[in-house]
């Protein structure tokens, strides 16, 4: 009894939209996840993780093949399989507009947990989401990470046996994602419950026991963290010196033979080889004494990355861009105590920072800490309640427009008209930055050239990969060769070869002198910048190098701690603070 | 526990689920009261379909004792404001400008013609720009002229061949005044806002939200989630009617000449109807937005226009009357007018009673079958 698998699919298919415009979200999948285990489905976006929880929720029929949950027929009895499984998906299914107790008692109604065991659990629940303080506040004025353990505690009113959970981490802090795996594990280990999540963070499959990789419908392969990691021992490396810059250092890595990725990693360039015969690093970079190679600590991510080559083997063009002048120490955008108030909340409360030609700047923090509302102002489409903004030498007050026309900006989740084709998306881009005919033809076929596009030209973006997607965003934000680039959550969502290749991208743009701005929360993006403002709350906790704000909390216990380590730090400490006031 | 007290547990969860957030969401309080008021208002205030004080221009061409009595009749009508004119090209240019909406020319062999008995010693010219207004102005018209003529011919002992004589009386409403039969109407448009649309956008509102997602993995009945919105919809539909009653009644004061008791019956069985064309069409619509669009064209517009509440179905063209007995709010408006008007008329009330009761099994019905507790 006790070693039959909480949850088996066997062949199950699933395919959404009409006959002739089908789209294959599953194809033919196969797992089991074991009882008493954490089980994760990770993969990017698109890659059937949410079409595979609502199956095993009874929420979707497969179109073919048979499930199990805890050895019921979810197919078949499907409010059965409901009434034994606890289930959070991925917006936490809160009703914001009643409070923290009324929504925890309208889950325990529907569950049926009686009224004498309601108050111990609810005592349970509130301590282990720590919410207790808060049980009379609405839930919609929660703040991301309190929403997120709040929909968890209500999936878990009467303890399921098993606990679907649907991306619970996503766009939430460090610190609140931690609190959220500390208590998944007790319920794990407490009570043996099994747990499916799926998410699309690499580094939370080494919490896993189980790891399902999923890419584009398929399960590539799975089996325990340690697995996935064992053939690439031998296969990684940390690279670093002092005399080239990380940017530059990761190009000329990526051309050495025998090189399979490579990517910036802390303070490093971390490399990934095609075989465990080590690269010529030396014969590569002869005019470097100090070059540092060790070998490194395999990841998941490090695995992800080697099978996704495997599977798509790309082609990787290399961005060819005009150098722009280059004025050095020359301040491009000028933040200067600048905050934001909706009614009585402050959405930004006092930043200020500059940034400098051809850097890359970073505004790193959760979702609600205040960054797409400093980059709306910053592009002009919000007024500041106060302080001054500059950008390109002109003060955003009074030439608002004037501004715009220098920045090019690629907008959260890469909004572009999803029913035009790629060709005709870049020529309304075109229009709408004033370009004439001549120079529209030009920068079009200079877009479809430079970003592998050209194939595409005349696909419907609609249904174009997330990847694609995201290329055609940016083609559009360069078309009218701007100096400045706004870049919002830019890579939030792709898979793990878009995200670097992104990256190569905005390198040599920074490299030609563009002036790069972006928002990201996703911790490990942050070694890309040259400078940024750690963000929570609307706050600015803390700004600099990736390195000088790493360096600040290096201690006995963290000897090399990397960017994650520096924002829980940030966070913990203005806690204590509060507190001490 | 036992099934039944789950089930118990689970629907009396729902209810004050869904009645919490009726309470603290603005936007159902606005539909289901503040709406009425601002309909009542301008349906009670703004919008007359009576003709009164309608401009004409009375142009006399030879003045005698006749054309003067005539022209008095006119005078001391209240529908009437006559404008005297010299000749008939000042009167047309009026007409033309929109300063009169109708001209009665008395030619110059008026009392000629009379004594002769011939037909129509008068010219009637009427702006037919509105043809609603235009009919109205020229039956008034054509009263005033039939009730003159009928005078005359007493006061002088002759027997004249009159057109047929009109001696209109007037049922129900002897004041023909339409306010009296457009706001009990109004009861029927509201109860179709908060029964159809209202419901229809809140369920919408379950999806977008992801909330239906979160329901759906409980052990609750499809059945039990649609009895939990049903409930607080139907008291509040329920609420909006009694509210608007109460105005009709007072402030208005609209005659309720039937009884209270099968207002209330009446209503509660159209907002069942409602309640189902809502339902229905929270199976199709998965966004607020589309639920609110489909709600418009395909139930509110229709109680508007379609329903006897501001246009007579009998004056409808055929096809279109055909097309009304399909609309709910058709019968509903029409019971609506009864009781307020008439009495309990029961043979009309039973005949309409019973097509709202078809609709409301069709409705409920194919909202049933179409509801199912999964996401596709």
């Amino acid at each position: 009894m006790t070693n039959r698998p909480a949850l088996i699919f066997e062949d199950v298919s699933r395919s959404f939209g009409a006959d002739d415009t089908a789209v294959k979200a599953l194809h033919n999948i196969s797992f089991s996840a074991q009882p008493g285990k954490i089980c994760g489905l990770i993969g990017p976006d698109g890659a059937g993780k949410t079409t595979t929880m609502r199956i095993a929720a009874g929420l979707l029929l497969p179109d073919s093949g048979r499930l199990q949950v805890l050895g019921i027929d979810v197919v078949e009895s499907p409010l059965q399989t409901q009434a034994a499984v606890g289930y959070m998906p991925q917006r936490f299914g809160l009703y914001e507009d009643l409070s923290v107790q009324e929504n925890l008692d309208l889950y325990a109604d529907l569950q049926g947990v009686g009224l004498q065991q309601r108050r111990a659990r609810y005592e349970e629940l509130m301590h282990m989401t720590n919410l207790a303080p808060f049980t009379r506040r609405l839930a919609g004025q929660l703040s991301g990470g309190m929403k997120q353990k709040l929909g968890l505690a209500c999936s878990l009113v009467r303890t399921p046996r098993f606990l679907l959970l649907d991306e619970p981490t996503a766009g939430v802090d460090p610190v609140s994602r931690r609190e959220l795996w500390a208590i998944i594990y007790r319920l794990v280990k407490q009570q043996g419950i099994s747990v499916l999540l799926s998410t699309a963070y690499l580094d939370e499959a080494e919490r896993c026991d189980d790891i399902v990789l999923m890419h584009e419908g398929h399960i590539l392969e799975q089996g325990s963290p340690r697995h996935f990691s064992a053939d690439m021992r031998g296969r990684t490396f940390h690279v670093n010196t002092p005399s080239l810059r990380k940017r530059i250092l990761l190009r000329r890595l990526s051309t050495v033979p025998g090189i399979l990725d490579a990517v910036v990693d802390n303070e490093n360039v971390r490399v990934i080889t095609r075989d465990t015969t080590a690269p010529q690093f030396a014969a590569a970079f002869n005019d470097i004494t100090d070059l540092h190679v060790n070998a490194a600590e395999p990841i998941f991510e490090d695995a992800f990355v080697a099978r996704l080559k495997h599977w798509q083997p790309g082609n990787q063009s290399a961005l060819e861009l005009r150098a722009k002048t280059k004025a050095a120490n020359e301040a491009v955008i000028e933040v200067n105590s600048v905050q934001k108030r909706f009614g009585d909340f402050f959405a930004v409360k006092d930043i200020s920072f500059s940034v400098m030609r051809g850097e890359v700047f970073g505004l790193l923090g959760a979702n609600g800490a205040g960054k797409s509302t400093t980059f709306r102002m910053l592009c002009g489409l919000l007024p500041a309640t106060s302080g001054e903004l500059t950008v390109a030498g002109r003060d955003l007050r009074r030439a608002a427009a004037d501004a715009r026309s220098r920045l090019g900006y690629m907008a959260q989740r890469f909004s572009l008209y999803a029913d035009l084709t790629v060709s005709q998306n870049l020529n309304f881009f075109a229009s709408a930055y004033g370009l004439n005919r001549r120079q529209r033809k030009q920068r079009i076929d200079w877009a479809l050239e430079t970003f592998d596009l050209a194939e595409h030209a005349n696909t419907g973006s609609g249904n174009l990969p997330l990847g694609y997607k995201q290329r055609m965003a940016l083609a559009a934000a360069l078309l009218h060769d701007p100096d400045i680039l706004f870049l919002d959550e830019p890579t939030s969502g792709v898979d793990p070869l878009a995200r670097r290749e992104f990256w190569q991208r905005i390198n040599a743009l920074a490299e030609s002198g563009i002036t790069v701005l972006v928002t990201t929360h996703f911790m490990a993006e942050a070694d890309y910048c040259d400078r940024l403002v750690i963000m929570a709350e609307g706050e600015a906790l803390a700004q600099g190098t990736p390195a000088e704000l790493k360096a600040r909390f290096r201690s006995a216990e963290t000897p090399d701690p990397g960017m994650e380590d520096a924002f829980i730090n940030l966070i913990e400490g203005r806690k204590q603070e509060r507190a001490g006031i | 526990m036992t099934p039944a007290a789950a089930t118990r547990m689970r629907l009396r969860a729902m209810i004050r689920k869904e009645s919490l957030q009726v309470l603290r969401d603005p936007s159902s309080i606005a539909i289901a009261f503040v709406l009425p008021v601002l309909l009542l208002l301008l349906f009670g205030y703004g919008v007359s379909l009576d003709a009164k004080h309608v401009r004409i221009a009375l142009v006399v061409d030879l003045a005698d004792a006749n054309t003067a009595s005539l022209s008095g009749a006119f005078q001391h009508s209240e529908y009437f404001l006559p404008v005297s004119y010299q000749n008939i090209q000042q009167a047309e240019h009026s007409l033309q400008a929109h300063e009169v909406d109708g001209i009665v020319w008395l030619r110059n062999d008026f009392s000629a013609r009379l004594l002769l008995g011939d037909e129509a010693p008068i010219g009637v010219f009427v702006n037919g720009v509105n043809a609603n207004q235009a009919r109205i102005t020229q039956g008034y018209i054509e009263g005033v002229w039939h009730t003159w003529l009928a005078s005359y011919a007493r006061e002088h002992g002759h027997e004249f061949k009159l057109p047929v004589v009109l001696q209109p009386r007037i049922w129900f409403n002897p004041a023909v005044d339409s306010r009296n039969f457009l706001v009990p109407g109004l009861i029927a448009i509201i109860m179709t806002l908060t029964g159809a649309m209202l419901t229809s956008m809140v369920v919408a509102r379950e999806w977008e939200r992801g909330t239906m997602e979160a329901l759906m993995v409980t052990p609750i009945r499809i059945w039990e989630i649609t009895v939990g919105k049903l409930v607080p919809y139907f008291v509040l539909g329920m609420g909006g009617m009694l509210f608007t009653v109460a105005m009709a009644l007072f402030l208005f004061k609209v005659p309720l000449r039937g009884s209270f008791l099968v207002l209330t019956g009446a209503s509660a069985l159209y907002m069942m109807v409602a309640l189902g064309m809502g339902l229905l069409i929270s199976t199709i619509a998965r966004s607020q937005f589309v639920a609110g669009q489909i709600a418009l064209v395909a139930t509110f517009l229709p109680a508007f226009i379609l329903s006897g509440f501001l246009f007579q179905i009998s004056s409808m063209p055929e096809v279109v009357q055909l097309i009304t007995h399909i609309v709910p709010a058709r019968y509903f408006v029409a019971i609506l007018q009864t009781v307020f008007l008439a009495g309990d008329i029961w043979p009309v009330l039973l005949g309409n009673s019973l097509a709202l009761l078809i609709m409301m099994l069709v409705f409920l019905g194919i909202a049933r079958r179409n509801a199912h507790k999964r996401l596709d």
